[in-house]
């Protein structure tokens, strides 16, 4: 057994992998909306940010 | 007075006096969700983006029915005992802050679990426990924050509509074994005869032959499909060489490794599909958030207040008979035909006719579906039900269910009939040729030549080019639905004006004074009278008069529906209705006056002229040229004399149009061989943007409601029409440029191909020059256009 079908092999297994996932990265609803996440992954910090100047707003009391 | 803006909405508030955390706010309303978000800390939403609020709106009662479970239930995507899920459309939603705020949904009330905006549908969908907050609570808070949902009839059922994702699947799968064929096909270019090639090359054909299964029988069904019903239809549409391209190819290279002849064509084969899918794909992507498709159900209430023996209920308005007794509260809209009982109504029509005048209606009087009450809240009898009404018959009219897409060959069809022909003329006069040459070529010859012209480059054109101007367009505001009516657009030899709200704006009115000078007492006088009025007209009236000191006022009377009476140190004043002031002439004008008299002698009417938009003399004078222009309005001739003056001799005026006679106009010219562009804004105009060529929507904000039609155009862009137009036509010069191109391309390849010397290779690297070239081209000549109308 050479190689080379070894190697087609696992190529082809990895390549079909890839296909999966983006499959069901379709099928989750992924695609649908191409707007909304850019803008949400840069919230998590705005609340971070609101937390900490309300700290600083309290010690200057 | 310092300017102040609201901190919340970003409205004036310099008059209001609120002021709340040292901010200011321009009513109470806003203050309070100021109020809410700080409680909650949720002042974040500010940080974000400045004063991204609205104020919440007054809805005492406006959701009622969602007390009624069976609506609910419509509603609802999911439900369990526990859990329910729901997607509420809001159309405020416009920047980060709303996101922020709507995805925090859970900090206002804990029973929410989960809230997911969706920007580009303008969508939130929200997952809530039902055993502790009901859909009604979730709408009345959304409402208190200023993100009022909107419901109509439409969304009747809306959680049970599949999403259709196959373009992206079938793109999907032709991306992933075009990569891999690809990939297995390069070793057999370049090293042919290699002893280890020669031993592993069966294995490698092989396995692109089982790549290339799904694409041919699953990515391309579509063109199977169209180039099918093209036939059985007898139009040689450009699907059907398409079509014809992929079978040859594949059999072909099937029958090549089967016979062990050849490695056959797999990677062009794939390429292919793969090219002409993203073409598609590149043309479907519309804008999600604005519907073209409405009919008068996205106006409707779904629910409505019935009243049964002295108590309300809520029912849904497919459920009203005929008989019941219905309750319309203030700025509600009407669902069926009815007759007035109790109180006053004020309808306004504007929906159905177009008219902008509000109709007054005593009890007793019909009222028509489509209006909406003013004025306080009326009982109504009702004498149709939905479906029979006035205005959803309107919808019946055989027009709505006609696709204008299908009804046209567009200029890719068009040019693929000749192309078609020509291409399998070549063919058999090829392979009859090679027969009595050399038969054994004869056959290789034949399914080359179709190959090699399968016309991908000139499929690809058009939807890159359409595309690419979509965008283009809606950068500048003018949104169309789909790619066509660029075609069609490009077409028009007549275009109809709606007047009211098309060439007029909404907002604005011009008032002009007629009759004896006014002295300045009488002038502080009236300025103080109409200080007092809050109808419409007084308010606008109030508002172009000089300042003056505000005096107090002896004696201040408002008789409804004829005018105000005022007295001050022995002075009368009286300001309305001509009949109301005492004077008897001249009823017979048809705009809306209002007339003054002062201590019983006749002064003079101010007249309300409806304001046109900017530059419309100009573009009328830019379009006579090349088009005819028509006015259709649904309004009276009050503005014929201004409209003569304003625009080119050769525009014909028509008025009280009613919605179906406008139709019928447009009709009849097109059976005279016009193509006609309607340009509306109402329901009243949705029969003649569907019956036109083109239909285009006029709208002062884009994300509220527009009727069906092929597009959307800002009302700010109104003078910017001609460019558009201009647009289109440059549209169709690139696409016949391309077709050049790509013909070019053929002739090459046909080359190849006629002369038996057709190797994969030749056509592996043909096939994706010409698409690509033909994709850089377009995109850059639509660029350029793009950048010459700025």
């Amino acid at each position: 057994m050479s190689v080379i079908y070894i190697l087609l092999a696992i190529s082809i297994v990895v390549a079909i992998g890839f296909f999966i996932a983006f499959i069901m990265a379709v099928k989750s609803g992924q695609y649908d909306d191409s707007y909304t996440p850019s803008v949400r992954m840069l919230f998590e910090d705005e609340l971070i940010k609101e937390n900490s100047k309300k700290s600083i707003l309290t010690k200057k009391e | 007075m310092e300017h102040k803006t609201c901190f919340h909405c970003g409205l004036d508030a310099s008059t209001s006096e609120i002021t709340f955390d040292e901010k200011s706010f321009c009513c109470n309303g806003c203050k309070t969700v100021y109020e809410i978000f700080t409680v909650n800390d949720l002042s974040c939403y500010y940080d974000l983006q400045q004063a991204p609020g609205a104020t919440p709106k007054e809805i005492a009662g406006k959701y009622n029915f969602l007390d009624n479970p069976k609506i609910v239930e419509q509603l609802l995507e999911f439900n369990d005992d526990k859990t329910q899920i729901v997607t509420l459309y809001i159309p405020h939603i416009h920047c980060s802050s709303c996101i922020w705020i709507l995805e925090n949904l859970n900090k206002l009330n804990p029973e929410i679990s989960d809230s997911t905006v969706n920007f580009g549908k303008k969508t939130v969908r929200v997952t809530y426990n039902s055993e502790n907050i009901l859909l009604k609570d979730l709408v009345t808070l959304l409402n208190s924050i200023g993100y009022e949902p909107f419901i109509s009839l439409d969304d009747y059922s809306i959680g049970k509509k599949e999403i259709n994702r196959s373009i992206i699947y079938k793109l999907g799968v032709a991306g992933f074994a075009f990569g891999n064929v690809m990939f297995l096909s390069f070793p057999e270019y370049f090293e042919v005869g290699e002893f280890w090639l020669e031993q592993y090359k069966h294995l490698f054909r092989w396995l692109m032959f089982f790549f290339s299964l799904p694409v041919v029988f699953y990515s391309a069904q579509d063109y199977f499909i169209s180039a099918f019903k093209g036939l059985r239809s007898k139009i040689l549409n450009i699907d059907v060489p398409i079509a014809l391209g992929i079978i040859v190819l594949f059999t072909r290279s099937s029958a090549e490794i089967i016979l062990n002849i050849g490695s056959g064509f797999f990677d062009s084969l794939t390429g292919l599909i793969f090219f002409l899918l993203l073409g598609k794909f590149f043309q479907q992507k519309t804008y999600s958030y604005l519907s073209f498709e409405r009919d008068y159900k996205s106006y409707f209430p779904i629910g409505i207040t019935k009243i049964n023996e002295e108590k309300e209920e809520s029912i849904q308005v497919y459920d009203i008979q005929k008989g019941d007794r219905l309750l319309i509260r203030n700025e509600e809209l009407i669902p069926v035909d009815c007759i007035l009982i109790k109180g006053k109504a004020r309808i306004d029509y504007s929906f159905v006719t177009g008219e902008s005048k509000t109709v007054s209606k005593q009890s007793g009087d019909k009222l028509f579906a489509g209006g909406k009450q003013l004025e306080g809240s009326i009982e109504v009898d009702v004498l149709k039900t939905v479906e029979q009404s006035y205005l959803t018959q309107l919808w019946s009219n055989d027009i709505f269910k006609k696709d204008k897409a299908l009804a046209f060959t567009n200029i890719t069809n068009s040019i693929s009939k000749n192309f078609t022909i020509a291409v399998l003329s070549i063919a058999f006069l090829a392979t009859a040729y090679w027969m009595f040459v050399d038969s054994n070529k004869a056959l290789n010859v034949f399914t080359s030549v179709l190959i090699i012209a399968c016309p991908c480059a000139i499929a690809l054109a058009a939807p890159f080019t359409f595309g690419n101007i979509l965008r283009i367009l809606g950068k500048k505001k003018f949104y169309l639905k789909n790619a066509s009516v660029i075609e069609q657009l490009s077409k028009i030899n007549t275009i109809i004006f709606d007047k009211t709200g098309t060439i007029t704006t909404n907002k604005e009115t011009t008032i002009n004074y007629e009759g004896l000078q006014l002295s300045q007492e009488e002038e502080i006088l009236l300025k103080s009278t109409l200080r007092g009025s809050n109808h419409p007209l007084s308010r606008s009236l109030y508002d172009i008069l000089n300042e003056h000191e505000i005096l107090t006022l002896n004696d201040y009377k408002e008789h409804l529906g004829k005018g105000i009476e005022a007295n001050y140190n022995n002075q009368n004043i009286k300001v309305g209705a001509a009949s109301f002031v005492g004077h008897s002439m001249d009823t017979a004008t048809l705009n809306t006056c209002v007339h003054i008299s002062a201590n019983n002698q006749y002064k003079g009417k101010f007249t309300f002229y409806n304001k046109y938009r900017k530059g419309l003399s100009k573009l009328f004078n830019r379009l006579k040229k090349d088009y005819d222009l028509v006015i259709l309005s649904g309004d009276n001739e009050g503005e014929k004399d201004n409209l003569t003056k304003l625009l080119p001799t050769k525009t014909k005026l028509l008025f009280n149009q009613k919605p179906e006679d406008k139709l019928e106009y447009i009709k009849y010219h097109q059976t005279e061989g016009a193509n006609v562009l309607m340009i509306g804004d109402g329901l009243n105009d949705a029969g003649a943007l569907a019956q036109s060529n083109v239909g285009i929507a006029i709208s002062e904000n884009v994300n509220v409601f527009s009727p069906a039609c092929d597009a959307i155009l800002d009302a700010s862009k109104f003078n910017q029409l001609h460019h558009y137009i201009n647009i289109s036509k440059s549209a169709i010069k690139i696409i016949k440029w391309s077709f050049l191109l790509s013909l070019i391309y053929n002739m090459i390849g046909l080359y190849f191909a006629v002369t038996g010397q057709l190797a994969p290779v030749i056509a592996a690297i043909l096939m994706p020059l010409s698409s690509i070239s033909i994709v850089v081209f377009t995109t850059i000549a639509t660029n350029l256009l793009g950048r010459k109308i700025d």
